[in-house]
């Protein structure tokens, strides 16, 4: 579905992606691992052209996407959906009118099914009956799982999770982790997760991808990394940072 | 400053410029391709236009009453006191009600665009919009650009009328000048040249504010800093950018609307 060709990216003074390569195949969970700032986020906006390469290729669908216009991105969005790290909701919109946008934007206009529709995304996310509140009045986990709702409504094909867990606590990480594989089981969804948090790492993969400096350092089945002897990965799955006190 | 520099700054200012023109012409595609999207253009009217009659009328009213009573303290002494009407009118027109309200809406609306649009840039609120198959440009920029076209002649021309007022005001009532000659002269001198010359500054101002605030917006950097800078930059630009381009505007539109005319 997505595959990332000899992928630069430079952001500033910074090399950021050093020559990534990888196959996202339709269907499946991949996980994409690696430490904080190792260019996780800045890979994922590749994706569905948020960011354009440096140099590389990235196509979805046989399509490649830097050679698009803003404009010609359309359907590729349509096909692809992202969860971001902050949720990155509209903070001039209720709970409601955030989910209900792609809905609007995609030429719904029936109160009813825009209505049922939304509170059916709520539910998905453990958020039943929250939709008159204001994003400032979330906590960072409602947030993120409100922003998931309004990924997840439009049904896209692939949907791109950005940290889905980080900095929820253990219950709603348990039932996010649950949902991603709900949704690709029941609705056959590609889903790429992004995270360094080795339980939902586990829990929600088909196949783990691990970056390093900027590049694809391991790619294979969960059971394959654990059982991996290669130290950085010890490291990164044990979490141990080699100090002492 | 040595060469150097200079060579810099222009090279950046050119840049600058070159950056605002691409802004430009992406809202110019924007309307001719893109639906335009009318109810955040009618909230973007009654937020940039309606909001800010206040401060555009008692801005105008005050210099009006205030350049009634100096341009008087000296006709006075060479017996014009009835020219002194049609001074302040040509003048608001042509002058101070453009470049007063240019500037009025500059520190209202440019600063508020700038911060609104910079805090969607650094909260990711933009790159959602995109994700989610919407134009930044269609979204953001196209409603407050054309809202601020619509409002701004209208801000003008509410700012030169309560400044001429304020005038008569002053005048005829403080000043004791004769009603009928004051109108009289100012009626005569003050006519349909000096009114399209006003609405034509404000255009030009409407496009210089919106564009200088919705473009240091998009490209907020920073975080929370960035967005505290954001506003500041858009309004001393935009400020700066008003009263040099109106220097160069009044001579031009001179050649087409000759005073007294
Ligand atoms: N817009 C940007 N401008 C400059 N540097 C950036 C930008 N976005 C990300 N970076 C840098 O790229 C690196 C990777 O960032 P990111 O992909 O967000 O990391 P993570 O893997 O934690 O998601 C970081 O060092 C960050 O500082
Ligand atoms: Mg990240």
């Amino acid at each position: 579905m997505i595959s990332v060709r000899n992928l630069h990216k430079t952001l500033g003074t910074q090399h950021v992606l050093r020559g990534v390569q990888l196959e996202i195949r339709r269907g499946e969970t991949c996980v994409v691992l690696g430490r904080s700032g190792c260019g996780k986020s800045v890979l994922l906006k590749h994706f569905i052209g948020l960011l354009k390469p440096s140099s590389g290729q990235v196509l979805v669908d046989n399509e490649d996407i830097g050679a698009l216009h803003e404009r010609q991105l359309g359907a590729i969005r349509k096909k692809v959906g992202i969860l971001f790290q902050s949720g990155a909701l509209f903070d001039s919109m209720t709970v409601e009118e955030n989910i209900a946008f792609p809905l609007r934007e995609a030429g719904v206009r029936d109160r009813r099914e825009i209505s049922d529709r939304v509170a059916e995304a709520l539910e998905m996310v453990d958020l039943a009956g929250e939709q008159a509140k204001m994003p400032e009045n979330l906590s960072g986990g409602m947030r993120k799982r409100v922003g998931l709702a309004r990924t997840i409504v439009s049904r896209p094909a692939c949907i791109l999770y950005d940290e889905p867990t980080t900095g929820l606590d253990p219950i709603a990480t348990d039932s996010i982790n649950h949902l991603i594989r709900r949704l690709q089981k029941r609705l056959q969804v590609t889903s790429v997760v992004v995270t360094h948090d080795m339980k939902t790492a586990f829990h929600t993969a088909d196949r783990i991808i691990f970056l390093h400096e900027g590049r694809v350092y391991f790619e294979g089945t969960p059971d394959a990394l654990h059982a991996s002897a290669d130290p950085v990965l010890q490291d990164f799955v044990e979490g141990r940072s080699g100090e002492s006190d | 400053m040595n060469v150097q520099s200079l060579g810099r700054t222009a090279l950046g200012f050119i840049q600058y410029l070159g950056e605002l023109s691409v802004l430009f012409s992406e809202t110019c595609v924007s309307v001719a391709s893109a639906p335009i999207r009318w109810k955040l253009f009618v909230r973007q009217v009654l937020e940039v236009g309606f909001r800010s009659q206040l401060v555009v009328i008692v801005t105008g009213g005050f210099t009006g009453a205030v350049f009634a009573y100096q341009t008087y303290l000296q006709f006075h002494k060479v017996g014009m006191d009835s020219a002194v009407g049609a001074v302040v009118a040509v003048s608001m027109f042509r002058e101070l009600g453009p470049v007063l309200t240019g500037l009025m809406v500059a520190g209202r609306v440019g600063a508020a665009i700038a911060a609104e649009i910079g805090t969607m840039k650094v909260t990711e609120q933009i790159d959602a919009l995109r994700s989610l198959g919407v134009h930044p440009i269609d979204y953001l920029v196209v409603p407050r650009t054309l809202a601020l076209l619509l409002s701004m002649p209208l801000l003008v021309a509410e700012s030169c009328a309560l400044g001429i007022l304020a005038s008569i005001f002053v005048g005829t009532k403080v000043l004791d000048i004769s009603e009928a000659y004051f109108i009289s002269t100012m009626v005569k001198f003050a006519g349909g040249s000096d009114i399209s010359m006003a609405m034509i500054k404000g255009f030009v101002f409407a496009m210089i504010v919106v564009f200088v605030a919705c473009h240091q917006g998009l490209n907020t950097k920073n975080g929370a800093v960035g967005v505290g800078r954001a506003p500041t930059e858009a309004v001393v630009i935009s400020s700066l950018l008003i009263l040099v381009i109106n220097f160069f505007l009044s001579f031009a539109l001179n050649i087409i609307y000759p005073v007294g005319r």
